[in-house]
């Protein structure tokens, strides 16, 4: 079974890359633009990943991350949190509202892969 | 040369004339008493000079120097010059001695001799009362002296011996004596608080200086240079008729050198500390600086008074040579004898102004002294003068005054018709020399040794004073008949010893100087043997110091632990000064400690002190003391003890009071410090936040150009469709990189201020138009209609070219971003702002700016978005565009409402205004060479 993929991000080109790159390597790709657009399609859309932008208008990828933690239906949802900023801080504060990972930009598509390969695999909790 | 040997007669002057003359007199001293007092209220004191000070001082100069230097020196040639020579030296010293007695006088508001004494003594106001009362006693033969010369000038002048003439009611001496009741009253006891000066009575005092003088260098003149032909020819006269003209000095009278110097220091004293010295020369004085002109003016006065008194007594001598007269008549018989009686008449009013200064202030002296010592302190105690108000208070004991100025006089009229003529003038102004330097060792020992104390100076003036009633009063008494003096040659009970005029068998001196001697020599040694044993304490001590340093009691702070707040002061100070008064003193007093207002003022040791100083000034420091020590009754542990207390408190006090400055200054600085920190880390936060905010904006086009690369490297096999779409975001995402750091190295070169300007007059149509061409294709692209409207005839501008095209620029791009493809309108309005400036207005029709974000829009990666997509830029151009207009001195800002578009607008200020060397214009290069 093809597993979804959601990819948020407030730029029109990162959308754009990591789109063709995930759907290229066999997955099912959602994107969307913002935090509320990113809450509907994973209503919507039901992904097994969401790779979320921290840095969004309205809402933030760690809003976005802790609702969609708050939310029994999308428990199995994988979520890894990419940010433009690197600080030890940021990474910190992502994990804390129940993010599965945490990449910085700008990252290698291979290093994007295998985190995504490896949090879907089979018996990852 | 005249010689009226022989030929004894003189023409007598008219009664009447004689009494108009000096009545009239008299008025005259009304008027210019009246005009000073009156000056003095319109705020011109006519005593505020140091000439007028100096005359006053000459009060010194009674009838007994005006009638009596003439018969002294007829009888004993030089005789005359040690009663003159005392002041002279006392003058020379005045800049330290009189200059220290007024200062301290003024600081503590003291308002007579005795006053000045119980004051230095720890307010001790029995020995004030003591002095008081034996000045009175000392000064009332003084007194009558005067009186008796008046009388005897009247005498002489109409011939008549008018004491036996008819009832005690034709006594002219005694109507003068009424009238200068009346004047001493009206003139000298205008304000309780002497220390306000009575402008009117020195005034007079001074004119009356200038009278008795000119009277004198007059008559002087006319017997020297009219009478006889010069000095010499008086002399020579004199010799030939006499065998010698001027009496050798060490045997006139049996008189030696001892007894010069010791008539030298009697008299000095006594100028210093007689009533009515102290009166013009302490408590009237206006300026301390008077003081130190007056040290040579003042000799010069008495020089210029003496001047004529050997020519005149040796002229009287050769002239009534075969006539038994009385050597004190010579300077009225003199002109007399001659028919002058314009010039005799004038002499005359010399005297009577001789005479008349000194009772007058001398009975104000005394009026003040006895009221202050005796009749405030008792009057006050009692209870229902808490109840009165200022009115009546001050009423009450100017009456007092008046009624003992009267008294005074009264004595001093009694006095004089008990003992008739059997005292010499001389002998009894030497009495009373003699009786006023008693208060020598209190009253300059305690101006110059701290040690002094109030036992030393009580005793050192009883002593004193006994051993000259002894010596000296009792045998004048004795002398004049009032009792038996054939005790006087064998001592009391026979004890020969105690023989008053050769005390303890000393013999070889004059009674006089014996006396002095005796009284003046015991009184020191037990004032200082006795200060020595008991040395001040408590507020003595404190009061002791401060005499002597003259330190000032506004320094010394304190704590009044007393439940009476400054209110309850202040009216009981109001009682005695008056509303206004008080009100004026409490604000310069407040104002001194750097308050701004009387309520700020606490009652510590300072203000009791102060509000006792003031008080003091009014009804004496005894008096003072008593009221404020009954207004401070919890005070109970008694003055001396709590102001000893506060005294070695306020020692400590300073030390933490300059503790807790210190402390205060370190945590001040400490404030400062951490001032400086938070700003400090108020900019390194902003600093990481830009970085922060650099970062993002580097890494996003990176991660789509990484991503997009990665792709594109992975997969050779990509459709070309797909690889030229990835190709040019690459390419448009390095485009955004470059531009960012182009952008932050700007930013940071306008921040620093490193930028490169080149200012010049330029048309902003030029400009904007130079950014429109720039802004079309793009403009065209989206479709978008650009609308320019430019006010015609308008000034240069003073500005950097690529500056504010770059400025321009970035609000059209900032518009373009914002307005709808297709539909979108941009206008550019570029007119006169206020004066002196061009604006440039770029309007769009986007979405408008949200209101809560308008206040960001002009900082650093504040991007608005309205709700749409995030639109390209850095996020920097606003921060730029900002940064930029403000260095060329103009403005920008943005008006919009949100859905109605946003409107940036900048000023660039004309080059008219700014262009350097403008103001002169173009003229400067062509006038120069023409003016070389």
């Amino acid at each position: 079974m093809t597993k979804k993929i959601l990819v948020v991000d407030d730029e029109e080109n990162i959308l754009i890359s990591l789109e063709f790159l995930l759907q290229r390597a066999g997955y099912d790709v959602a994107v969307a633009h913002d935090g509320d657009e990113a809450l509907a399609q994973a209503e919507r859309f039901a992904p097994d990943l969401i790779l979320l932008d921290v840095m969004m208008p309205k809402k933030d990828g760690y809003e976005v991350c802790r609702l969609l933690r708050q939310d029994p239906r999308h428990e199995a949802c994988k979520i890894v949190l990419l940010t433009a900023k690197g600080r030890d801080i940021d990474r910190a504060k992502g994990l804390a509202q129940g993010a599965d990972d945490y990449l910085t930009k700008p990252f290698s598509t291979k290093e994007l892969l295998e985190h995504v390969e490896r949090l879907l695999a089979p018996g990852t909790v | 040369m005249p010689s009226a040997e022989g030929a004894f007669s003189w023409q007598p002057l008219p009664a009447w004339l004689a009494a108009i003359v000096a009545f009239g007199y008299l008025s005259l001293l009304f008027a210019v008493a009246y005009r000073a007092d009156r000056q003095a209220r319109l705020g011109r004191s006519l005593t505020d000079a140091g000439w007028v000070y100096a005359l006053s001082i000459a009060v010194y100069c009674t009838a007994w120097t005006y009638f009596g230097s003439v018969g002294r020196a007829a009888s004993g040639g030089l005789w005359f010059l040690p009663i003159y020579l005392g002041p002279t030296l006392v003058m020379l010293l005045a800049p330290v001695l009189v200059r220290r007695m007024v200062r301290v006088a003024k600081e503590w508001r003291i308002t007579s001799v005795s006053d000045f004494i119980a004051t230095r003594y720890g307010r001790a106001a029995g020995l004030g009362r003591f002095v008081s009362l034996f000045v009175f006693v000392g000064v009332v033969p003084y007194v009558a002296l005067q009186l008796k010369a008046i009388a005897f000038a009247f005498d002489v002048l109409t011939g008549v011996p008018e004491a036996t003439a008819a009832g005690w009611w034709s006594d002219r001496s005694l109507w003068v004596a009424v009238v200068l009741v009346i004047f001493a009253a009206l003139f000298g006891t205008r304000h309780l608080d002497v220390t306000e000066r009575h402008e009117g009575l020195v005034a007079a005092i001074a004119f009356e200086s200038v009278v008795k003088l000119a009277a004198f260098l007059l008559l002087g003149a006319w017997v020297t240079f009219v009478v006889f032909p010069g000095p010499g020819a008086i002399v020579e006269a004199a010799q030939a008729r006499f065998g010698t003209a001027i009496a050798p000095l060490d045997v006139v009278d049996g008189l030696h050198y001892g007894d010069w110097a010791v008539m030298i220091l009697l008299s000095g004293l006594a100028f210093l500390l007689l009533p009515r010295q102290f009166q013009v020369m302490v408590v009237e004085n206006v300026r301390v600086g008077h003081v130190d002109r007056a040290a040579w003016q003042f000799p010069a006065y008495l020089l210029l008074i003496n001047l004529f008194v050997l020519p005149v007594a040796l002229a009287g001598r050769l002239f009534f040579v075969d006539v038994s007269l009385d050597p004190d008549t010579y300077v009225l018989a003199l002109p007399l004898a001659q028919g002058q009686s314009l010039l005799a008449l004038l002499v005359f009013l010399g005297g009577i102004s001789a005479a008349t200064s000194m009772v007058i202030v001398e009975s104000v002296a005394v009026a003040t002294m006895v009221c202050n010592d005796w009749v405030a302190p008792w009057w006050v105690r009692r209870r229902q003068v808490a109840e009165l108000g200022h009115a009546e208070i001050a009423g009450t004991l100017l009456w007092v005054r008046r009624v003992v100025i009267a008294a005074v006089l009264a004595c001093g009229y009694g006095y004089y018709r008990l003992t008739g003529e059997s005292f010499a003038l001389v002998s009894i102004g030497l009495i009373s020399f003699a009786a006023v330097a008693q208060l020598a060792p209190a009253a300059l020992g305690g101006l110059f040794w701290s040690g002094g104390s109030r036992t030393g100076a009580a005793a050192g003036i009883a002593v004193g004073v006994l051993v000259w009633s002894y010596t000296l009063m009792l045998p004048s008494l004795a002398k004049s008949g009032w009792f038996e003096a054939h005790w006087l040659e064998t001592g009391p009970w026979g004890m020969v010893w105690l023989q008053p005029e050769r005390l303890f068998g000393v013999e070889g001196m004059a009674p006089l100087t014996a006396s002095v001697v005796w009284s003046l020599g015991l009184n020191t040694l037990v004032y200082v043997l006795l200060s020595l044993v008991f040395p001040p304490h408590g507020a003595e001590a404190q009061g002791a110091r401060r005499f002597v340093r003259v330190e000032s009691s506004a320094g010394a702070g304190g704590v009044w632990r007393g439940r009476v707040g400054v209110p309850a002061v202040a009216q009981v100070m109001a009682r005695f000064l008056g509303e206004e008064r008080t009100r004026e003193l409490l604000l310069g007093y407040a104002r001194e400690r750097g308050l701004a207002a009387v309520e700020a003022l606490e009652v510590d040791a300072a203000f009791v002190r102060f509000a006792e100083t003031m008080l003091a000034g009014a009804i004496g420091g005894a008096a003072a003391r008593l009221v404020l020590e009954t207004l401070l009754e919890e005070a109970t542990p008694s003055f001396d003890d709590v102001m000893h207390v506060l005294d070695e408190a306020n020692q400590i006090r300073t030390y933490s009071r300059m503790l807790e400055e210190k402390s205060r200054a370190l945590e001040e600085a400490t404030r400062r410090l951490q001032e400086a920190n938070e700003k400090l880390t108020e900019l390194d936060r902003l600093k990481d936040e830009f970085i922060s905010a650099v970062t993002h904006e580097l890494r996003t086009p990176l991660t789509s150009i990484r991503a997009l690369a990665e792709i594109l490297a992975d997969d050779p096999d990509l459709p070309r469709e797909d690889r030229l779409r990835f190709y040019r975001i690459i390419v448009r995402e390095c485009e955004r990189l470059t531009r960012l750091v182009n952008q932050v190295l700007d930013l940071a070169k306008l921040e620093s201020g490193h930028g490169e300007w080149q200012p010049e007059a330029l048309e902003m149509r030029d400009l904007v138009q130079e950014a429109i061409e720039a802004i079309v294709p793009l403009a065209q692209e989206k479709q978008v209609r650009l609308e320019v409207s430019i006010e015609p005839g308008l000034p240069a501008v003073w500005a950097d070219r690529d500056r504010v095209v770059q400025v321009i620029l970035n609000l059209l791009n900032n518009a373009l971003k914002f307005v709808p493809s297709g539909a979108g309108i941009i206008t550019i309005r570029v007119g006169r702002q206020a004066a002196g400036e061009v604006a440039v207005q770029v309007a769009d029709n986007g979405p408008g700016i949200p209101p809560e974000f308008i206040p960001h829009v002009f900082e650093r990666f504040r991007q608005a978005t309205g709700g749409l997509a995030k639109p390209p830029g850095t996020g920097l151009g606003l921060a730029i565009c900002k940064r930029i207009v403000e260095h060329l001195g103009g403005r920008i800002w943005v008006e919009s409402l949100p859905g109605e578009g946003a409107r940036f607008t900048f000023t660039v200020p004309i080059a008219e205004r700014l262009e350097p060397g403008n103001e002169g214009g173009g003229h400067d290069d062509e006038e120069n060479p023409s003016g070389r």
